[in-house]
């Protein structure tokens, strides 16, 4: 009788054995908490001073140094309409949906003064934040921002073009549509 | 001497190995279906935030993109958990007397951060990647369901292999347009456009299932 209750004892213990310790292997994944460390965090603020690997240590340039291109302005939109178009709204004219449900609403993008401002403007507002607009350096690469005040000219253009832009063709073809 | 046996005995011993045969595999088929229920993988489950935070808020409702606030989720493995200064883009306006709000603000002012729970926690042997997924179009919503109809963010997958392998044999169904990874509500395409955007991708189908893909 004994042996059957051995062989029990075995099974139970045997079940409590699935209990897998390589699930949880002792390193930290990102952002695990770390009772060790200071304020319990295993991911630690970067030491003042530090510069990212990738960082382009050139002053920034004053304006465009990318090449314009198609890839250029439709990486500038995807990242426009992720990170402005709340605010700014998808036609830049700054009614987005967070705007609606009251937060302040910014200039239109197509107003005189800012279709006047360089590239550089808009970088820099993107890197530094504008009134209570924060920053969005730590969202926004760099180059993605170069990018975002491609796509805003472009957008502005798109309200502000006339037939006069166009090729004769193209002319031809709105002149047909209407 | 009286009979040991009496006739019966022998229905007794046909009831005991049946019954017990029956026993085990019942036993067994419940083991089964209780290591793969959502009381063990934590399918279903709503952790406890220490903010109630909405989703079906800020995406159903304001239609704010995914990458707002999860931002390394295309260049990283991990999709990134929004820091307490992206809360406050819109909070340091809105709702700036709220008493859910509150840890936010703390958070902010005292710059410590939120101690967000893990909702999706892959076993340490699994390496997992986003970026691979979300670029070669896995959309969000594959994995983590409709979270614009999550008031509070509840885990939607099992994370079991099984559920890993379901979609490594078979990705196809599961591919988008790259314009169309953070949206949700996506209409299924045509098996023919799910091939198309196969071979766009360049996706190595009989790689998917190799051991290295996934532990390494």
């Amino acid at each position: 009788m004994t042996r059957w209750w051995f062989l029990g004892l075995a099974m139970v213990l045997a079940l409590a054995g699935c209990q897998q310790e390589m699930a949880e292997q002792p390193r930290y994944e990102a952002y695990e908490r770390a009772p060790d460390w200071p304020g319990n965090a295993s991911a630690r603020p970067p030491v003042a001073g530090t510069v990212a690997r990738d960082a382009r240590l050139e002053p920034v340039p004053q304006t465009l140094t990318l090449e314009l291109n198609r890839e250029l302005l439709e990486q500038g939109r995807q990242r426009y309409e992720i990170f402005c178009a709340p605010c700014h709204g998808i036609t830049g004219k700054g009614e987005g949906m967070v705007v609606q449900r009251g937060f302040p609403a910014p200039p239109s993008l197509h107003e005189s003064r800012l279709r006047a401002m360089p590239m550089r403007y808009v970088y820099d507002v993107i890197t530094d934040g504008y009134g209570v607009m924060y920053s969005y350096s730590a969202r926004v690469t760099p180059d993605e921002r170069w990018a975002v005040a491609a796509y805003i000219r472009a957008l502005q253009l798109s309200q502000h073009a006339s037939t006069e832009d166009l090729t004769d063709v193209q002319r031809a073809e709105l002149e047909v549509d209407q | 001497m009286a009979q040991v046996f009496q006739p019966r005995s022998n229905a007794i011993v046909r009831i005991v190995f049946i019954g017990g045969a029956c026993l085990a595999v019942a036993v067994l088929v419940m083991a089964v279906a209780f290591s793969g229920s959502p009381y063990v993988t934590g399918a279903e489950s709503v952790p406890q935030q220490p903010v109630p935070f909405s989703h079906q808020h800020h995406v159903g409702g304001l239609g704010i993109d995914c990458r707002y606030c999860h931002t390394s989720v295309d260049r990283s493995s991990f999709a990134g958990i929004p820091d307490t200064q992206t809360c406050m883009t819109c909070h340091s306006q809105l709702w700036t007397n709220a008493d859910i709000l509150a840890p936010v603000r703390e958070s902010f002012t005292e710059d410590r951060p939120l101690a967000w729970k893990r909702v999706y926690d892959l076993p340490d042997y699994v390496y997992f990647n986003h970026q691979s997924h979300v670029n070669n179009g896995v959309g969000c919503e594959s994995c983590h369901g409709r979270l614009d109809r999550m008031p509070l963010t509840q885990k939607k997958s099992s994370l079991s292999m099984k559920w890993c392998l379901d979609c490594h044999r078979n990705p196809s169904p599961e591919l988008r347009p790259s314009g169309a990874i953070t949206a949700m509500g996506f209409e299924d395409l045509s098996p023919e456009e799910s091939g198309q955007l196969v071979a766009h991708y360049g996706i190595k189908t009989d790689r998917l299932i190799e051991c290295m893909t996934c532990h390494r």
